[in-house]
């Protein structure tokens, strides 16, 4: 029955591992998040989790399936319908308005149950359990039918509609404004929210089906410790107990069943071994820094007076700023009035006005050139990525083909996809590494860290070429042996990689040349459009 | 069909009882989904002496789907566009808050209280808005301009015929189709 502790407390053995030093901050209750704050050690669920030890960058999720989404909320549901003794389609409302934080919903409403249904939308009156009814001389007030024998339906407030009006006007909340948790009876300003039963009562198949999809989105939606598998068609949901304030040392990459591999601390694909805070940073500047601005880098100085942009457009270094007027020559950007006779040449190197403006055009330039370097290397995995993607779905034929020519079983071609997987998780490590290294400030760990970029990088590029090899080639046993040993090196070498990263991060030993800080709440905002 | 016959009850409601301060007609006569309303600006408020169109479309699945409510004439006022749109910000007509019981009675009566009460804090014009709040001498000022300018005499229906089909998103059972620019 503590189905709810199983929730949160999967990532407490975990977190107490990694912040030994963070024991203050736990109790600061962030304002957001302080609805899983749940006492956190729960020795019990360590056996689960913890039989081997871990890599400093794994985190503990799970992940379920339509139907444990479903039964989670049965259990929760059935345990407050016990425990308040109210019935379980009241309960489901309320432990939806109190965003199933069961124990908060015990708390209050054995303080001031009246207040607690009230805000819930739901009635004290313990009238019977609302049915059809046709009553005599009844008059809908929506559609203004009169005639005998009309089918009606009022919730516990009495406010009674004639049934198609109430199947229609479920209708229009259900398929057109895809609500489902908080659809309220169809009198003005009445408050009482429809229940699952009620609802069940007055329509089709179809529209509980819907209707019961939006309420385990809202589940879902409603609690921070789960989110949806952004993959498409995958209904799958993954939970773990990353809280906002864990994002600045760990990066909680999970995986779907379905193989999908994303962040769960922000909304991105997998980024690691990049915390969110730079992934959001680096995806910011890098849709800034768009070609234009690139070009304008690359082929202009800014005046030295007013420093306007400037593209030079003939060939004399006797440049005249047509904003300001200011005189100065391109090639040391020094006061023209300095050059004397001498400006073809100019040999003016001294010149105090021409140090300190090419101090600041090169610094501009070099912080560009740092950019573009990692950019390049960060765009070029991420396109090899997407090749090597192609590549997986012809490896699937290459694979084919193999067994044909060479004899092998199917089980002695499964090197190729382990390749293949194994290619486009390094690329996609790699990838972010630059976009990491492009934060890190010079030091002797990042003088290690780029030294295990280097190796993985290496390990990448000739396991590529190899797995290029036509297919004659690949039947080599040579050729075989050596693909899977470099597999398997790549692998290890990112998880080495991955590891060092991590474990520095949840140390907090990095240095970024950047503010570094926490502004990507995890995104379950409700009412997020992103699955109807 | 429910909408029909709800409408002509509501209709009947109107003009053997017509609310005060609201003159009810329709455009035509063989459809019910499209009201005009003339509204005289409140007592006591800088729109009193003015005759403000409104134009209230439904949609056919009314009154499941909320009305759409505009000004036909041009007004000064936090909540509504300034504009020849003449959309306006009115919570009740949001399709989250919309309840079919509601009767267009207490949606025009919500839109006459609006210029009885603007909603700063709550605008649709936020310039307005905060002349409303911050400088209420000069908003006075500019609101009795605009009633002069535009409120008097006859309403041009015309005029905000095209502004409030484009409000209604074309979905609606509107007979016309008036092409003229909205200028």
């Amino acid at each position: 029955m503590d189905t709810d502790d199983d929730f949160m407390s999967n990532v407490s053995s975990e977190e107490e591992d990694m912040m030994p030093d963070d024991s203050d901050n736990d109790l600061s209750g962030d304002d957001d998040f302080d609805f899983d704050d749940e006492p956190d050690p729960d020795i019990d669920m360590q056996q689960d989790f913890g039989q081997k030890k871990k890599a400093a960058y794994d985190i503990t999720f799970k992940v379920y399936q339509p139907q444990d989404i479903q039964k989670q909320q049965d259990d929760l549901i059935k345990e407050v319908n016990m425990i308040l003794d109210i019935n379980k389609e009241e309960a489901a409302i309320l432990l939806r308005h109190f965003r199933w934080n069961k124990e908060r919903l015990i708390e209050d409403y054995m303080e001031k149950p009246s207040q607690v249904l009230e805000a819930a939308g739901l009635s004290e009156s313990s009238a019977e359990a609302p049915r059809l009814k046709s009553i005599p001389g009844f008059v809908c007030d929506i559609c203004c039918e009169d005639e005998e024998g009309l089918q009606s339906f009022a919730l516990k407030c009495g406010h009674r509609y004639c049934v198609d009006c109430y199947r229609q006007y479920l209708a229009q909340k259900i398929v057109e404004e895809g609500e489902a948790a908080r659809i309220q009876c169809p009198s003005d300003d009445c408050n009482l929210i429809i229940d699952a039963r009620s609802l069940d009562l007055l329509v089709t198949q179809d529209l509980t089906d819907r209707y019961h999809k939006l309420l385990n989105r809202t589940y879902v939606e409603d609690r921070d410790s789960l989110k949806w598998c952004p993959a498409p068609d995958c209904q799958n949901v993954v939970e773990c107990g990353i809280k906002k304030k864990d994002l600045t040392r760990i990066v909680p990459t999970v995986a779907c069943l379905c193989s999908m591999r994303f962040c769960f601390g922000c909304p991105n694909e997998d980024h690691q071994p990049a915390p969110c805070d730079l992934v959001k940073k680096w995806l910011k500047k890098c849709a800034d820094d768009s070609e234009t601005a690139n070009w304008i880098s690359a082929n202009t100085k800014e005046c030295p007076k007013c420093n306007s942009t400037i593209e030079k457009n003939g060939g004399c270094n006797h440049m005249t700023c047509r904003k300001c007027k200011h005189e100065f020559c391109w090639m040391c950007m020094g006061l023209w009035s300095e050059h004397g006779t001498s400006w073809y040449n100019c040999n003016r190197f001294e010149e105090k006005s021409g140090t300190e403006a090419r101090d600041a055009q090169a610094k501009s330039r070099v912080s560009l050139e740092r950019y573009l370097h990692y950019y390049n290397r960060y765009a070029n995995h991420e396109q090899s990525a997407r090749l090597d993607k192609e590549m997986y779905l012809k490896t699937e034929k290459k694979m084919v083909q193999l067994q044909k020519e060479s004899g092998m079983s199917w089980i002695e071609v499964q090197y190729l996809n382990s390749a293949s997987q194994a290619l486009q998780t390094c690329r996609r490590t790699l990838m972010w590494t630059y976009a990491f290294a492009f934060y890190l400030a010079r030091n002797n760990l990042t003088e290690i860290f780029e030294d295990n970029q280097k190796d993985l990088e290496m390990a990448v590029e000739s396991l590529s070429e190899m797995f290029e090899k036509p297919v004659q080639e690949l039947a080599d046993s040579k050729l075989k042996v050596d693909i899977m040993d470099k597999t398997s090196y790549c692998n290890k070498r990112r998880v080495i990689l991955l590891d060092d990263t991590a474990q520095n991060l949840a140390e907090g030993r990095w240095t970024f040349n950047v503010e570094f800080t926490n502004p990507t709440p995890i995104s379950n905002t409700k009412g997020s459009s992103s699955r109807r | 069909m429910s909408a029909s016959k709800r409408l002509t009850k509501e209709l009947a409601d109107c003009t053997t009882n017509s609310p005060p301060g609201m003159h009810i007609s329709l455009p035509d006569d063989s459809n019910l989904f499209k009201w005009h309303v003339i509204l005289d600006g409140p007592a006591g408020t800088v729109y009193a002496g003015g005759r403000f169109g409104v134009v209230v479309q439904l949609h056919e699945n009314y009154p499941f789907r909320s009305p759409t409510v505009t000004f036909a004439t041009r007004i000064y006022h936090p909540n509504v566009t300034n504009d020849n749109l003449g959309n306006i910000c009115l919570s009740v007509l949001k399709p989250e808050n919309w309840k079919p019981a509601v009767k267009l009675v207490s949606v025009l009566e919500a839109v006459r209280n609006l210029l009885v009460e603007p909603q700063p804090d709550d605008p649709l014009e936020a310039r307005i808005a905060d002349e409303y709040k911050n400088d209420r001498k000069e908003f006075e000022k500019n609101a009795r301009a605009y009633v002069a300018q535009y409120a008097k005499g006859a309403v041009n229906w015309e005029k905000a015929e095209a502004g409030a089909a484009a409000a209604a998103g074309g979905a609606t059972t509107s007979t016309t189709t008036n092409t003229t620019s909205a200028r």
